[in-house]
């Protein structure tokens, strides 16, 4: 007798899932023309909106002086599993404590290797580097993926 | 309601009166033939179009919107595509079977076709077992399936096949033997005109009551893996199969298979809104004369065309839903849940009609 009340109590579970299923499904059937989240990119390039998590190509903030954060400390070229970035710098001796600091001539971040995993991102202690949402990064020529993160004559920021 | 019998009646007098008879069956053959054909194809493009968009909006996307206004030629220049694509084969295939699979299906399509009454006196092969033989020739199509998987030389087609063929003859049993059946006890006919106008006074989904709703459901769910569609896709199953059994077809025959598919959901469609839901006759509302009244001006073959899309639309909805199931799974849905509730409701349905409780 068990066995009769569960076999029909599954048929009518099953049609009552699938029902649901159902009333999801047409629910966004109904709604679709004011929810579409289709973007349709060359045409709207002026208003493209993208999610916070998106990722594209890593840059460096500066600021208002042209100051960035990077102290040359190394850890994303470390932290970079297809040594896409490369780091320049000089060793400048600190006038007040009279040690040797190291100074950031060059960040180099070779485009053409990033696979974009965000993992030097997550690695810089000093919040320095970003991705950012600049996706259209088709070039002509090879060489001018390979680029200087930071800007010519900007400096370490003071804290 | 008009009869469009008067018409073809004319056109057939006409055509007799200006050459012998022979040249009128032929005549009348190549009419019959190129329309159907026409009309195949413009379905194809129809409801692969109406299958892509509404996916879209399913899915909170847009679908196809750039050939054409709101997209709609975007099957016409993927069909131009196909036809211009090579046909690559593979090496050793057995080439004659090969070649011949896609006709299988795409002839059993259009001769099921045939069957189907579209409007009062609208029915090119008006045969007393209509029902029955459209059963027949809709199965038809699972051998230009198991064909394409033998022939292709290739082992995950094959395996598709076979998968087809064991889901296609565990479904035709509740599908003919039960569903159909069921409601043919009621209609007392299996000429497909007769058994519209069996249901001049109410639609038999209606009026069969409790049996008649089982069978209807029964009838979608059969139907469903009879034409291969998801849930019950797993003879394509991209995710383990590739394509499946048309793995290896390419340009023009792969766009058969694709045809078939879509005007097999079509016939099916067909079959349920003339055995369930009353065919070409129009919406009637017990009381509303007025109602009533206008509905009838709305010619036969429109209602025929209103009543088959929304049953595609069910299935498209069906398919954008449900998770696609595992062989064993749809194989104890047919054997220990459809088969004996099916059989258990054709006693149902006789024993009513034997007492009279129809409505």
């Amino acid at each position: 007798m068990n066995a009769v009340i569960n076999y029909f109590s599954e048929i009518i579970g099953g049609f009552k899932t699938l029902l649901q299923g159902m009333g999801i499904t047409g629910k966004h059937f109904f709604r679709a023309h004011k929810e579409i989240i289709t973007q349709q990119y060359p045409d709207n390039r002026d208003t493209l909106t993208f999610e916070d998590r998106y990722r594209a190509q890593v840059y460096m903030e500066h600021d208002e002086n042209n100051e960035h954060r990077c102290d040359a400390c190394q850890t994303c070229e470390i932290a970079c599993p297809n040594g896409s970035i490369e780091i320049i710098f000089d060793r400048v001796v600190d006038p007040e404590t009279g040690k040797k600091k190291k100074v950031l001539d060059k960040h180099i971040y070779h485009l053409g290797m990033c696979t974009l995993c965000n993992l030097c991102v997550l690695a810089c202690p000093t919040e320095a580097i970003k991705m950012s949402h600049e996706f259209e990064t088709a070039v002509y020529d090879r060489s001018e993926l390979t680029k200087a993160l930071n800007k010519p004559g900007s400096k370490l920021k003071e804290s | 309601m008009y009869d469009f019998s008067k018409m073809t009646g004319a056109i057939h007098d006409w055509l007799s009166s200006i050459m012998p008879d022979l040249g009128v069956i032929i005549t009348e053959w190549v009419i019959i033939g190129l329309i159907f054909l026409a009309f195949f194809a413009l379905l194809g493009l129809v409801l692969v179009y109406a299958e892509r968009r509404i996916a879209g909006f399913f899915q909170f996307r847009l679908g196809p919107n750039r050939v054409g206004p709101f997209g709609m030629f975007q099957t016409v220049a993927d069909t131009v595509k196909l036809l211009l694509k090579e046909l690559v084969g593979t090496d050793r295939a057995d080439k004659f079977l090969y070649n011949l699979a896609p006709f299988f299906l795409i002839i059993a399509a259009l001769m099921a076709m045939a069957a189907i009454p579209y409007g009062l006196g609208l029915t090119a092969y008006n045969v007393n077992i209509g029902l029955f033989f459209m059963m027949a020739i809709s199965s038809i199509g699972v051998i230009g399936i198991l064909l394409a998987g033998w022939a292709s030389n290739n082992k995950y087609s094959m395996i598709g096949a076979l998968r087809s063929g064991a889901v296609i003859i565990s479904y035709e049993l509740s599908l003919g033997l039960s569903s159909v059946l069921a409601m043919i006890l009621l209609a007392g006919t299996l000429n497909m005109n007769e058994i519209v106008m069996s249901q001049q006074a109410g639609w038999w989904l209606f009026r069969g009551h409790i049996p008649a709703i089982i069978a209807f459901i029964v009838f979608i769910i059969t139907g469903t893996a009879e034409t291969n569609r998801v849930p019950f896709d797993l003879t394509e199953a991209e995710s383990e199969l590739g394509a499946g059994f048309h793995a290896e077809y390419s340009g023009i025959k792969f766009a058969f298979f694709f045809l078939a598919e879509f005007v097999n959901m079509f016939i099916i469609s067909a079959i349920a809104v003339t055995v369930f839901l009353g065919g070409w006759l129009p919406i009637h509302i017990p009381y509303w004369e007025g109602f009533n009244n206008i509905m009838d001006y709305i010619p036969g073959p429109i209602w025929f065309m209103i009543k088959t899309s929304g049953v595609i639309f069910l299935l498209m909805w069906f398919r954008w839903t449900f998770p696609r199931l595992r062989i064993d799974q749809i194989l104890t849905l047919e054997w220990k849940y459809l088969l004996p509730i099916s059989l258990i409701n054709l006693i149902l349905m006789a024993f009513i009609v034997m007492m009279g409780w129809v409505f």
